[in-house]
């Protein structure tokens, strides 16, 4: 009986955590990850969640400071793949790279210099 | 017959400047192509030369510079950006009237890099001087510090910025010399639309390079540099001042 009074707390605390974390995973929608090109991207997907952001800045410094320009691991080149396919952009709720930051909570402000349309779709769309 | 001293020694010095001129003529033709994957080199010298004589009372330039660079304009004379604008100048004693385009002069010596706190505003190897957004906070030292008022201010918060130049509120911006098109081999927008309807007032090239007509006219014709008074060594230069 002891036992059970000891244990009753313990069990209670840990199912208490379980549903409180079954709320928060509810009340934060999922990333959206919908490539609409795949298999074309520059390094395997497990490279490519760990270290984006270390290839990114790596080519904006090489691209401002020195005019290195290889497509590959440009922003642009990024947004060209990755944009939805509705919207052009990789922003929005469904957008490639907002949805999975408003999960992870990490605010990214390249888009707030840099357009976040595929070019074509840019050119597209009447401003 | 046999060769004097003289003539021996002769061929030596002829073959010492060869190995010594040779590997220079190799990095100048290097210099002219440049691929993606190649820096910007500090053999190449980019500049602007620019006849006012030539130069009529439009705005082509102006307004294909901000087309091709997506500055958008709101109205606001006192905090709307200008990569370039149309001065005139006029003689108080003869009332002559000309009119000249007006942008970053790309220094050899700019003084918005001196002053820049955190290394945002940098001149590239080929002359170019730019502003590094990723490190610019905005503090404008180099909008005071150029003589020529070349440089400007994002004030308010943008939303249709071309995808090769990215502009963002809080930073500072200039010409840029079309950077973007010159690492392409094209020429600055400006450029372009001067030599459009053969108005041709604007030349753009390699002023180290002795085939580009740039190089060819500054050497031949008397051109000058604003304020040369402060010996910044600018990469734009007028000609009919």
């Amino acid at each position: 009986m002891r036992y059970v009074a000891t244990l009753l707390p313990l069990i209670l605390i840990v199912a208490g955590l379980a549903v409180a974390g079954d709320i928060r995973a509810q009340r934060a929608d999922a990333p959206v990850i919908r490539i609409e090109q795949g298999g074309a991207c520059v390094a395997p997907t497990a490279e490519m969640r760990r270290n984006h952001m270390k290839m990114l800045v790596h080519q904006r410094d090489q691209t401002v400071r020195q005019g290195l320009r290889d497509p590959r691991f440009s922003l642009k080149n990024c947004v060209e793949c990755h944009a939805s396919r509705d919207t052009g952009s990789v922003l929005g709720k469904e957008g490639f790279c907002s949805s999975c930051h408003a999960f992870a909570s990490v605010k990214i402000d390249c888009f707030e210099c840099h357009s976040a349309l595929r070019q074509g779709h840019a050119a597209a769309v009447p401003r | 017959m046999n060769p004097d001293r003289r003539q021996i020694l002769g061929w030596g010095a002829a073959a010492a400047a060869g190995a010594v001129l040779a590997p220079a003529f190799r990095l100048v033709e290097l210099a002219q192509a440049r691929s993606p994957q190649e820096a910007a080199s500090m053999l190449t010298r980019w500049g602007l030369l620019i006849d006012i004589t030539k130069c009529v009372d439009c705005d082509e330039c102006v307004t294909a510079c901000h087309h091709e660079n997506g500055v958008t304009r709101h109205g606001r004379l006192e905090t709307d950006p200008q990569w370039i604008r149309s001065v005139k100048l006029r003689d108080k004693a003869t009332g002559f009237a000309q009119t000249l385009p007006l942008m970053c002069q790309h220094c050899e010596h700019p003084p918005c890099v001196d002053v820049c706190p955190t290394g945002a505003s940098f001149k590239r190897a080929d002359g170019i001087v730019l502003v590094d957004k990723h490190t610019c906070i905005g503090c404008r030292y180099c909008v005071i510090a150029c003589p020529f008022g070349a440089r400007s201010f994002v004030h308010e918060t943008l939303s249709d910025q071309k995808a090769d130049v990215p502009r963002g509120k809080g930073t500072v911006e200039s010409c840029t010399m079309c950077v973007q098109r010159v690492d392409r081999g094209e020429t600055p927008a400006c450029v372009v639309a001067c030599n459009k309807d053969g108005g041709k007032a604007m030349v753009f090239g390699d002023l180290n390079d002795p085939a580009a007509e740039i190089h060819r006219r500054m050497h031949t014709e008397p051109s000058t540099q604003l304020r040369a008074d402060l010996a910044l060594d600018t990469g734009v230069r007028y000609q009919g001042l």
